[in-house]
């Protein structure tokens, strides 16, 4: 019963935002599947099973983001608590509740905490991709199932680690399809995922390589995965060095939601 | 009754409680640390400096502090798009905008506090190890910081000498072949000797998805970093930084002093420099001077060593890693320049240069030469580029590679390298020029009646970058010997050995 309240709900909160002066990102379902961290304590499984879910095609734009601040102004950049927005939050607008030429409209929304990500959600009867959703939802190439070992995945990957970012950002749901039909997960923005912090990264890599040397040593390929996984070690880096109240200028999101 | 061993027991944990919280804050408390750089709570009495900070090939001057300072250490971390060499960019990751990172000088003793600003431009997160630092990641475990942040935490440096410093964060070989390094010298209270010239060099590696020279912006290859085969090995972050008017320069005379480290990620160096001897070694960039007279000295990655020479006649010197494909083909080269009066006891110069009967009178025979392959159009499906483009990008790939041995001025070295400015040798037959920097040459040959018997290995480069390098040079210093195409490269590479 409370299932089907759940899925009428959900469709109704669909609908709703169907309805809006917006087009809302359309999501895809991420089939069932399992994703391997690369960081892990000694008592983690090495695969984590991801079970099937709900991503948004690309990641939310500021047009999207303004109206959830003019719906919600205690998100304005004037109002929100420096405890859940550092200064800077939503510094590429031009005012308030103004874009500007530095925030095209239909490119991400960058500068947001994790707090902010996360109201946005909610309000968009969504949540945020946990990381080992995320993780799932990247790691298949353009054409096959392992982007890991599809070139033309893996250098677009490093294409985009190898260049500044560039101003203003390109348009949100610009980049090329991966298999599973999502958009710009390696190659736009950094993105924020629910649980961004519980990576066990000490901020000393090497450390934590140490650490794993146990499991490394375990997995025969060890050396052939690391260098492979090297998109994969950085998004790990990245997360953990941030904090719920941080804006980054290439941090956006995109959400997610579960199966009714 | 104060003898009670209890009490006396129990007096020594506090003293040495206090202690440890007294130092905790700042300072090291090593034994060692007697003198004014001792103990004692936070250091608030010391007086505040910025440190000045020096782009290589500049060191900062001596210091002529004779008490410790706080020293506060502004490091912006900016992820740049540079040139790794001529028409080849690379996004360097850089600790203060360039590639080694800004050198840092400090006295033994001082408080040194570092400021890690990563520039809210960049894409990943960033941190500090330096080597210079006794205590957990050298720094790093404080110091990683997401992009728009600024981290800072503070050391005392405890042991003198010249330190690397490195980005420690995953993947780590990516961070420092992408130029994340730099040097630290913790200066003895006494100072160094003072010398004429300090120079700031330093090694590292460039692992980019094209070939050597491959024009346009490269990305990282990881394949070869994990494998340890670089497509550069550079001095000061880019093929020819320390070239032309970007020489190290100094006087006859003058003593010259090279803190030279290794950013690796991987590779050993082996640091010498041609035509000189260095006559005071710091071995492994200790304190200590401790060996005379040293040709090549050898420097780990995450290393570095103090050389020190005295000039004593003009010329240029040039700095190689003696692992020699990597000077010649990698781009491992530096020069210093030095002027003033000769002294011919020292070193004459060429007094003499005469035909050896034995042997050196044997040309190579023209082998195969078939006529050349009519003109064709240059570029495929395009117009071809005109003859300046081509020199032009010709004599790109010359400074790369060629000028090593030919000389800049194309006139080569007497006895050694043969001329290319005015030779008969590569007028004559233009088929046979063409196959010397294609399957190279090798054996006695005569060029303007001068024997030369010497190595020449092919040279990789493609069959643009060899017609654009064989029109350059018979373009230049007065040749007009005509130009290459491409597709004479193309049928010369297919026309066998």
């Amino acid at each position: 019963m409370r299932h089907v309240v759940h899925a009428v709900l959900a469709l109704a909160a669909g609908v709703a935002l169907a309805r809006g002066a917006l087009a809302q990102a359309g999501s895809v379902l991420i089939p069932a599947g399992t994703y391997e961290p690369v960081y892990r304590s000694g008592q983690e499984p090495g695969a984590v099973s991801v079970a099937a879910f709900f991503l948004d095609v690309r990641p939310v734009t500021n047009a999207e983001f303004l109206e959830f601040v003019r719906a919600n102004p205690s998100w304005r950049r004037s109002r929100v608590s420096p405890i859940f927005a550092e200064g800077g939050y939503l510094g590429d607008w031009a005012g308030d509740v103004q874009l500007g030429a530095r925030a095209p409209a239909d490119s991400p929304v960058v500068r947001v905490s994790w707090f902010a990500a996360r109201a946005y959600a909610r309000w968009a009867g969504k949540r945020l991709p946990t990381a080992a959703e995320w993780e799932r939802a990247a790691s298949v190439g353009f054409t096959t199932p392992d982007g890991a070992s599809e070139p033309a995945y893996r250098d677009a990957v490093l294409a985009w680690f190898s260049a500044p970012t560039p101003a203003p950002l390109p348009a949100a749901g610009s980049g090329r399809a991966n298999l599973f039909g999502v958009r710009d997960l390696s190659d736009l923005v950094w993105e924020w995922v629910e649980d961004f912090n519980t990576a066990l990264v000490s901020g000393d890599s090497r450390g934590d390589t140490g650490l794993d040397r146990g499991l490394f040593c375990g997995a025969g390929a060890a050396s052939a995965r690391e260098f492979r996984d090297y998109p994969a070690f950085m998004r790990a880096g990245f997360r953990s060095s941030l904090r719920a109240s941080y804006v980054v200028p290439n941090l956006g999101f995109r959400c997610a939601r579960s199966l009714p | 009754m104060n003898s009670n061993p209890a009490s006396r027991l129990a007096l020594t944990t506090v003293l040495s409680c206090a202690a440890a919280l007294a130092c905790g804050t700042f300072t090291g408390c090593s034994p060692r640390d007697t003198g004014e750089a001792a103990s004692g709570p936070p250091r608030a009495d010391l007086p505040i400096e910025y440190a000045l900070l020096t782009a290589a090939p500049k060191v900062p001057d001596p210091i002529i502090r004779s008490t410790p300072a706080h020293v506060i250490v502004d490091i912006e971390v900016r992820e740049v798009v540079r040139h790794l060499a001529d028409g080849v960019d690379y996004t360097f990751w850089t600790f203060g905008g360039n590639v080694p990172g800004v050198f840092i000088r400090v006295r033994e003793g001082d408080l040194v506090e570092i400021r890690l600003h990563n520039h809210p431009s960049s894409k990943m997160p960033h941190n500090i190890d330096l080597h210079a630092v006794t205590g957990p990641g050298g720094g790093a475990t404080s110091s990683f910081t997401a992009p728009g942040h600024t981290s800072t935490f503070s050391f005392t440096p405890l042991n003198p000498g010249l330190y690397v410093y490195h980005c420690a964060t995953a993947p780590v070989p990516m961070h420092v072949g992408n130029g994340m390094y730099g040097l630290i010298l913790v200066e003895p209270k006494e100072g160094l000797p003072p010398v004429d010239h300090e120079y700031y060099v330093m090694q590292g590696e460039v692992y980019t998805a094209g070939r050597y020279g491959e024009e346009g912006l490269q990305p990282f290859d990881p394949e070869k970093s994990a494998d340890e085969r670089p497509t550069y090995v550079v001095f000061n972050g880019a093929v020819g930084s320390l070239m032309g008017d970007k020489a190290l320069t100094a006087k006859v005379g003058e003593t010259v002093r090279i803190y030279f480290g290794n950013g690796g990620p991987n590779l050993v160096s082996s640091f010498h420099v041609i035509g000189e001897i260095f006559e005071t070694i710091y071995q492994e960039a200790g304190i200590l001077p401790n060996q005379r007279n040293v040709q090549t000295t050898l420097v780990s990655p995450g290393g570095a060593t103090i050389v020190q020479f005295k000039t004593r006649v003009p010329g240029t010197f040039t700095l190689v890693d003696h692992a020699l494909s990597r000077a010649f083909g990698k781009g491992a080269v530096g020069m210093l320049k030095v002027t003033g009066p000769e002294d011919k006891t020292i070193y004459s110069g060429k007094i003499a240069d005469l035909n050896y009967d034995g042997s050196a009178l044997d040309v190579i025979p023209a082998a195969s030469t078939s006529a050349a392959p009519p003109p064709a159009p240059e570029e495929e499906g395009g117009a071809p580029a005109s003859k300046e483009v081509r020199i032009e990008r010709g004599r790109r790939v010359f400074q790369m590679a060629c000028f090593a041995c030919h000389q800049m001025d194309g006139k080569g070295l007497p006895g050694v390298f043969p001329p290319l400015a005015g030779s008969d040798f590569l007028k004559a037959d233009k088929a046979r020029a063409i196959r010397v920097p294609l399957k190279g040459l090798s054996g006695a040959i005569t060029v303007n009646g001068k024997p030369f018997n010497n190595i020449m290995p092919a040279q990789p480069f493609t069959d643009q970058q060899l017609a654009d390098v064989l029109t350059y040079v018979m373009n230049s210093w007065g040749n007009d010997f005509g130009t290459v195409s491409r597709d004479e490269v193309k049928a010369a590479r297919a026309g066998g050995p």
